[in-house]
């Protein structure tokens, strides 16, 4: 199986950074969470209930819908302010990538470790530029809210492909295909990763952070 | 032999395509309320929401969908449409956009209805509530009450995009294959609704004149079926009960449960927000704050230059020609005769007419342009000098101390 991959581009200001960030990830997680699952004796389960609510953003003119799981919103949050460091860092004309990947677990035999296969990868590639007035910063909040709507669209085209998606698991396996940590929401396993690099293009500060959603240890 | 779908397939195909458009028309009308939605995940079935998502039913919405769709459903040739518009509080309306459900004939047979259909139904309403927050009639929503509002209207039928104007845009939110059909939802906005906006913000003539170039014509006969995106209390209604209360009872079984539905469909209070949206005050014309003529007022630097209290003269010490000509500079008078240190430039404002009134605009602002000097200010070589001020001063001191009752009577009348 191959897996999938989309980049989308997005040239913010600074301090737009964060916000972005969480609109484009939030409307992938939007379509990558399900209810949690509840299986019943006879091997068939129901599915929990997803919350939405709509999130206006502060320095962009632009309203994004996430999942209610406020316990998934501090994970992404948080991924979202070290990308943000990390980039704030490396200097003013820094460029950077954030990648949300969606993969399977693949039990191995011992003593080998599991195997973490990807099933599709979004690359958000983040192009922070410099404004010197007022005037332009009220243009660039109207510009990059039109052209996060435009990368929502990307996303929602995508995700209607109706592609390769895990198939539903068994109890046992559902770990292997879903994050069951929430407790509201039950995402697909998923990996953010950052890189940085500098203005001259090349991977000065190489910075590879995994945050892994994998509680089921073995 | 029908191989294609059993009859159990088919009522659970039309049931499930009936509460997806019911589900849409919820998710579109209410992203059009003009305020934030938010709904609670809950890990535990209750087997009332469907497609796993929490999406409100305003009953009135639920009231109109059925009494448009009118015991149909969705189907080739017969698509539903949500049409939502913008009317003023001068009484004028224009087309926003239209979201349309339709269904075409390419059929895929293979596909699981119980399943993969049920989870890409849920699916498409996740990128349709992502979707509504784009389009530009959501922050045109999001700003309604004084000067307009937003409508709805549910229609089934044929879709007419006439009303959006000349080059509106289309998106499509997405497809579900069945095995009756292929489900499409899509959107067709409006895209010069930029140019009302920048438009509002001119001076000159109102907005309606605007709308009336976007406007193509509508039978007002429409208007009836409009709807405002509002949603007011139960009692306010028309009747009261509403068909849907009863079609309650007809619950979504979440994907794969085996276990009979426990509950019916959350019966709806008035908790949402219930604004009723205002068709009054004046429309927005301008937020600029020019000044008439402000073309024509000195420019600031040159007033700084003149100005005596910015660039308050010297003292008035042995004077050198070249502190000479900046006090008689600076020691502007009224009825201002120009020195001959300065070039006199014929002042001929727009509009004025020359020499005919007594007080012209040119001669205005000649004489006002250069306020007169404050006599404490005034520093002409015959003032006093510094020396003879010093000595004064012991002489105005007793006087002073004569005088302090009426001081402090002064400084309590003060208080």
């Amino acid at each position: 199986m191959n897996c999938r991959s989309e980049v989308l581009e997005v040239s913010v200001e600074g301090r737009q950074v964060e916000e972005a960030m969480l609109a484009v990830l939030h409307t992938i997680l939007l379509h990558r969470s399900t209810g949690k699952f509840h299986y019943k004796k006879e091997g068939t389960y129901s599915i929990g209930t997803v919350g939405t609510q709509d999130v206006d953003c502060d320095f962009i003119d632009f309203t994004f819908v996430r999942v209610s799981s406020d316990e998934l919103d501090r994970v992404i949050r948080k991924a979202v302010a070290e990308f943000k460091d990390a980039l704030g860092n490396s200097g003013s004309d820094g460029m950077g990538q954030i990648s949300l990947e969606f993969y399977q677990k693949k039990k191995s035999r011992w003593p080998f470790s599991d195997e973490c296969i990807p099933w599709e990868v979004w690359s958000i590639k983040v192009n922070v530029v410099n404004l010197a007035n007022e005037q332009e910063r009220q243009i660039c909040r109207e510009k990059v809210g039109e052209k996060l709507g435009e990368k929502v669209i990307n996303i929602v085209e995508v995700i209607n492909r109706h592609d390769y998606l895990p198939k539903m698991p068994t109890q046992s396996e559902v770990d292997n295909v879903f994050d069951t940590s929430l407790k509201d929401v039950q995402p697909y396993l998923y990996k953010i990763t950052y890189q940085i690099t500098d203005s001259l293009g090349t991977s000065v500060s190489t910075t590879m952070r995994r945050l892994i959603k994998d509680t089921l240890a073995l | 032999m029908d191989s294609d779908l059993s009859s159990q397939d088919r009522k659970d195909l039309d049931k499930f395509i009936k509460f997806f458009a019911l589900k849409t028309v919820q998710i579109i009308v209410q992203a059009r309320l003009g305020e934030k939605i938010s709904t609670c995940s809950s890990s535990s079935p209750t087997g009332s929401d469907w497609f796993n998502l929490a999406i409100k039913d305003i009953p009135e919405v639920t009231h109109e969908s059925k009494k448009a769709l009118a015991g149909q459903l969705p189907g080739i040739g017969r698509s539903m449409c949500v049409e939502i518009s913008l009317k003023t509080s001068e009484g004028d309306s224009m087309e926003l956009e239209t979201w349309c459900l339709e269904m075409n004939e390419k059929c895929d047979k293979d596909i699981k209805v119980s399943y993969t259909v049920y989870n890409r139904l849920s699916l498409l309403l996740k990128s349709l509530l992502a979707i509504t927050r784009v389009t530009p009639a959501y922050k045109l929503s999001r700003k309604q009450g004084h000067d307009y509002v937003i409508l709805y209207r549910i229609y089934f039928g044929d879709v007419q995009l006439t009303g959006l104007g000349e080059g509106f845009q289309s998106v499509r939110v997405g497809v579900v294959g069945t095995p009756i059909g292929t489900i499409t939802l899509s959107c067709a906005y409006r895209t010069n609704l930029a140019l009302m906006s920048s438009r509002q913000f001119e001076r000159t003539g109102p907005i309606m004149g605007i709308i009336i170039d976007h406007f193509v014509e509508r039978p007002f006969t429409n208007m009836a079926h409009m709807h405002p995106c509002s949603y007011r209390t139960p009692g306010e209604d028309e009747g009261g009960t509403y068909a849907g209360i009863e079609d309650s009872q007809e619950v979504c079984t979440t994907s794969f449960s085996t276990s009979p539905p426990s509950q019916v469909m959350p019966s709806l209070s008035g908790e949402m927000h219930s604004d009723v949206l205002c068709m009054c005050g004046t429309q927005v014309t301008t937020t600029s704050l020019d000044l008439p003529f402000a073309a024509f007022t000195p420019r600031a630097n040159d007033l700084e230059v003149n100005d005596p209290m910015v660039h308050p003269p010297p003292s008035p010490a042995p004077s050198s020609p070249l502190q000479g000509s900046l006090h008689s500079n600076s020691s502007s008078h009224s009825g201002g005769q120009p020195q001959d240190d300065f070039v006199m430039v014929d002042f001929k404002p727009a509009f004025s007419k020359d020499d005919l009134l007594p007080m012209d605009l040119g001669t205005f602002y000649r004489e006002f342009q250069n306020p007169p000097q404050l006599a404490s200010l005034s520093i002409d070589v015959s003032a006093q000098s510094m020396a003879e001020d010093l000595d004064s001063l012991p002489e105005k001191l007793a006087i002073y101390e004569k005088n302090i009752d009426e001081f402090d009577a002064f400084v309590d009348t003060l208080q």
